[in-house]
Order: C-alpha cells, then structure tokens, then sequence
C-alpha cells in the first residue's frame, strides 16, 4: 500500500512539472467547453450538461491514452523499468501506482469543468440529478479509458505508440456496434454489450455522440445501472491486470 | 554469500549463459571480465532477479532468487549498465525516491542521504535535474541509488563505460572505497580495471566461466609465453638473433625498434626474446651472451598483461 502511494506521489509530481498535463487538460477544456456550449444555446434547449459529457466521452478516447502514455513507455525507454523491478517492488503496485496518479490528474480536469454546471445554475433550473450521474459516469468512464492506455503504455518504450495502440482500443470499443451490425444477430448481442459509450454522432443534437445503446447513455439521463457500473469496472480491472501481466511476463522471457 | 550453481539463461534459443556456477563470499570484490555480449550483463540480471535463469539455482543470503526474489532485492543495490535515471527529477529527490522504493524510512533517508551525496561528491548539484548532469555525474547518481540503502550486495554493471579519463580515475576509486562494506560484483571490458579494483576475477566469453582467480595469480597461470627485453652492447645484430635462435625454448627472438631510435648512438642492440615459460631461461641467455663475449648491459623480464591473458582465454584459435 505505501509502495502504491510512493510510486503515484512521484508521477503526480511529474504531471504537475511537465507540459503535457496542461496541454492536455486546456484541450479538454476547449473541446467539451465547445459541445457544452453547442448544446445548451439552442432557443429551447434543456439545461443539462449532456453536451460536456457528449464531449468528454468522445475526446477521452484519444486523452486518456495521451495522459497515460508516458508512464510505463518511458520507464522502458530510459531503462528505469530495470530499477523499479529490481528493488523489493511488487508489479502490481507499480501498475496501480501509475494508474492512481493518472486518474488524480483527469479527477483534477474534471473539478475545473464544475463551472459548466455552475453556470446552468446561475442561468437556467438544470436537473440534479443527471448533473450527478452524469459525473459518476464519466468517472466510471475515464477509469476504464485511462486502464486501456496504461495498457498501451506497458507494450512498448515509444510513447506514440502506446498513444497510437490505446486510442485504437478504444475506438473499436467505442464503434464496436458498428462492427458488431454488420455481422450475425447472435454475435451483434455480445458484441454490442461492449460498446464504450461514445457514438458516430457527435453533431447530432438529440445524443450529442453519446450512443443509445452503450453503457453512457443512462448515466447522461440520470439513471444509474449496476449493469453499467459492473462494466467499466470489468474494462479498468481487466486491463490493469493485463498490464501487470505484461509487467510480469519480462521477468519469465 | 552468493551462490550460482550450474546456471543458464537462454533467450529464445540463443544462450547468453552456459552452464556457470561460481560462489561469492561476504565481502568479496569480483570483477566480471568479458567482451560485449560475453554475459555479463545477463547474469548480473540474474542475479538482481530481473530476468529469472532458464537452468540452475541461485541462491542469494539463503533466499532463492526465485521463490524469495523480494527479499533478494531488499538486499541487493544495482546499477544497470545504462545507467537510468529519471531525467526530470533533481539529484536529491531521485536519490530520495529510490529510497523509498527500497524500503528506506524518512527519518533513514534524512540521516543517510547528506551522507551518501558528500561520499559521491555530488554536493554541488543535490538540486540539479538530473538531465542536465554531465555523463560523469550521471553515472555518480546511478552509484549513490545503488549504496544509498546500505545494501549487503553491491552490483556494478560497467560502471565507468562512457565517461571521461578523470572522471574514470575518480570512478573507480570510489567503488574501491566502497568495497570494503559490500560484497561487489562488478563487470567491465577494461582489464585494467578489474585487477586494479578486484581481488578476484571471472572472465567470461559466451556464456562460459574461462577462468577465475585472483588477477595475480591469472597471469600466472595462464602465461603460454614470456618476453625478455635484452639490451646487448655489440654491432653485429644477425649474429646475435642466430646464436639466440638456436635455443629451442626460445620462440622468436625480435629487434625492439622502439627503443633502438634513442640509442642509436651508443652502440647497443636492444631485442625482444619471446621464451617458452619454465625455463631459467633469463639464466641461460645470460650466459650465452657472456661467453660470447658480448656486453651485456640489460636484461629485463616483461610480465605478460591482464589484455594479453584476456586475449589468450577468449581467442578461439587458442588451442585448449
């Protein structure tokens, strides 16, 4: 546990001193500021944040990746891998250490985009309780993204790679209904439970590219299903255990 | 201490370690001796329990190095060949860093870190990134992570590789310091190294143990051949070389023009006897020369170097 701790205090101290977390975080800000802004200032639009979320969900699937992607690339590219396998450090806690780390820098994104919300209250009588789901869901979600790029992350020393690598995981998750449609009914039922969240139609102004049938859409609508929350748990647990996986696999070449 | 017992690490089917066992006991200083790709690196891996054996057992303080690879690790501090370090860190927070990992606490840290950066003489750049260290300083943050938490097994893999001449000098004359506290292993190409550092030596070519002993005690052994520099005052040289060539311990016998330029003047010969080892053989070229009524003026016994052994164990056309 305090190994854990160790390893997540050190990466946080290097997102805070390194560009790319702003970098990262200002896109974020800039991209679903933009969806957030498109959906609400229709002449009769709900006052929702469903558009941010929109927004969230589709530009996480190429950020996720990009916050993660430094961490276990570059222990192999400068060889520092070597170190933190050789001292009295277990794989997992490396792996969770890192995840940890990541998921305080999104968590930190996410309190900035709390101003959308305080602006539908100052202008408009939003609805709570979607307001909540909605984060709960995005939570959920980047949990999952962010363990599908640490994933990434372990492969190889290259960072665009992993870059290239978790944001095409997660773009076939994401269209995965796409696929899964154009292939037999039976298979299309499995495949379809997988969707990730995010759809095709980001312009639309009924979903806001948040599709109908993946495990987003009643978070947005202020439902919460355990069916939903099992599933991105399952995606971040299943890839952290890949990833440790990975690690681990070195030492038995 | 340390014991390697019929040891083999093969990636894929590529043998990089064949078969080597050797022991190490409480503060022995061994040296690793071998061209690129011999397997040094390989089993100092080995040893860290970074990469596991294919074959064999190792056994670190009565722990396995598998079973107990944890514990192993509590007692081992390693510096990896490339030296890696987190570029965007400061010296201090680096060093404290790795502290951690190994399991040092704060108050530990506080006490041993001033410590460890006056020993290295790394003082004036505790708050330096670590990117913006020359090679040479680099490779001294690389050594203090790996004494910083006193380990009982120090493991050195080419640790002056790449840095300049003085700084070389200084290296190395740290890592003697520290031997006296730790069981060390280190690896090097440079022979000179070893034997100046080392009390005991292992060379290593693909993947074998071919010799280990003390460097001393190396060029003994292994000597095939012995030169002599003979300086003889005389003119005539083809006279000489044929008298001397007549001796069958005698293998070749050579005009040293190195040193005849400088004395040109005075008359002298100077010559390169390669002899057969076992021999009086000094004795009897001294002899020889003086009953021929030659003047002897110098007669000096060139013992053979740690490269030349190195090069004798690790040619292949040496016959075995």
């Amino acid at each position: 546990m305090k190994n854990i701790f160790l390893i997540a205090n050190k990466e946080i101290k290097t997102y805070i001193a390194s560009p790319m977390a702003y970098i990262v975080a200002a896109s974020f800000l800039a991209v679903t500021g933009f969806f957030f802004v498109a959906s609400v200032s229709d002449a009769f639009a709900e006052a929702s944040i469903r558009g941010f979320l929109a927004g969230a969900v589709f530009f996480l699937i190429f950020l996720s990746p990009a916050i993660t992607m430094r961490l276990l690339s570059e222990e192999q590219k400068l060889g520092t891998l070597e170190l933190l396998l050789t001292s009295p450090l277990k794989e997992a806690e490396i792996v969770l250490g890192k995840f940890i780390a990541a998921f305080s820098i999104i968590l930190l994104m996410f309190l900035l985009t709390i101003y959308y919300t305080i602006i539908l209250l100052i202008y408009g009588v939003p609805d709570i309780g979607p307001i909540f789901t909605g984060y709960l869901g995005l939570i959920l979600y980047s949990a999952a993204t962010l363990s599908v790029g640490l994933f990434a992350s372990a492969l190889g020393p290259n960072q665009l790679v992993s870059l290239v690598v978790g944001s095409g995981i997660l773009t076939t998750l994401t269209f995965i209904d796409f696929i899964a449609n154009r292939l037999s009914p039976n298979v299309a039922k499995i495949l379809n439970h997988l969707q990730l969240g995010g759809s095709f139609s980001v312009f639309d102004q009924q979903s806001f590219g948040i599709s109908e049938g993946g495990h987003f859409a009643d978070f947005a609508r202020g439902i919460i299903s355990l069916g939903d929350i099992t599933y991105y748990f399952s995606i971040t647990i299943v890839f952290l255990m890949l990833t440790i996986l990975i690690l681990e696999s070195r030492r038995w070449r | 201490m340390i014991n390697v017992k019929n040891l083999s690490k093969y990636y894929g089917d590529y043998p990089a370690v064949i078969n080597i066992s050797f022991e190490l006991e409480k503060g022995d200083i061994v040296g690793l001796l071998g061209p690129n790709g011999a397997g040094k690196t390989t089993t100092m891996r080995v040893l860290t329990g970074f990469t596991p054996p294919t074959e064999g057992d190792v056994t670190i303080g009565g722990y396995d190095i598998i079973k107990d690879s944890l514990e192993i690790r509590k007692l081992i501090g390693y510096l990896p060949e490339s030296v890696p370090l987190y570029l965007d860190m400061e010296v201090s927070d680096y060093l404290e860093f790795m502290g951690k990992i190994r399991g040092m606490s704060d108050s530990k840290i506080r006490k041993r870190l001033p410590e460890v950066i006056e020993t290295i003489g790394l003082g004036e750049y505790r708050n330096v990134l670590v990117g913006k260290l020359s090679k040479g300083y680099r490779q001294r943050t690389g050594i203090a992570q790996a004494i910083l938490h006193e380990p009982k097994i120090l493991i050195l893999d080419e640790p002056t590789i790449g840095i300049d001449p003085v700084q070389v000098i200084e290296t190395r004359g740290l890592i003697k310091e520290l031997g006296g506290n730790h069981t060390l292993i280190l690896s090097s190409h440079i022979l000179p190294e070893v034997s100046m550092i080392c009390k005991r030596v292992l060379v290593i070519h693909e993947g074998k143990i071919v010799a280990d002993d003390k460097p001393s005690v190396l060029s003994e052994k292994l000597k095939t051949s012995e030169q002599i520099e003979l300086t003889i005052r005389s003119k005539n040289i083809n006279e000489i070389l044929k008298e001397l060539r007549n001796f069958n311990f005698i293998i070749d016998a050579r005009e040293n023009l190195v040193n005849q330029i400088t004395n040109k003047n005075d008359e002298t010969i100077n010559l390169i006897v390669e002899v057969k080892p076992e021999n009086n053989a000094q004795e009897i070229i001294a002899k020889s020369v003086i009953e021929k009524g030659w003047g002897l003026v110098r007669l000096n016994s060139v013992p053979m170097t740690l490269e030349e052994i190195f090069m004798q164990v690790t040619t292949d056309e040496k016959p075995k």
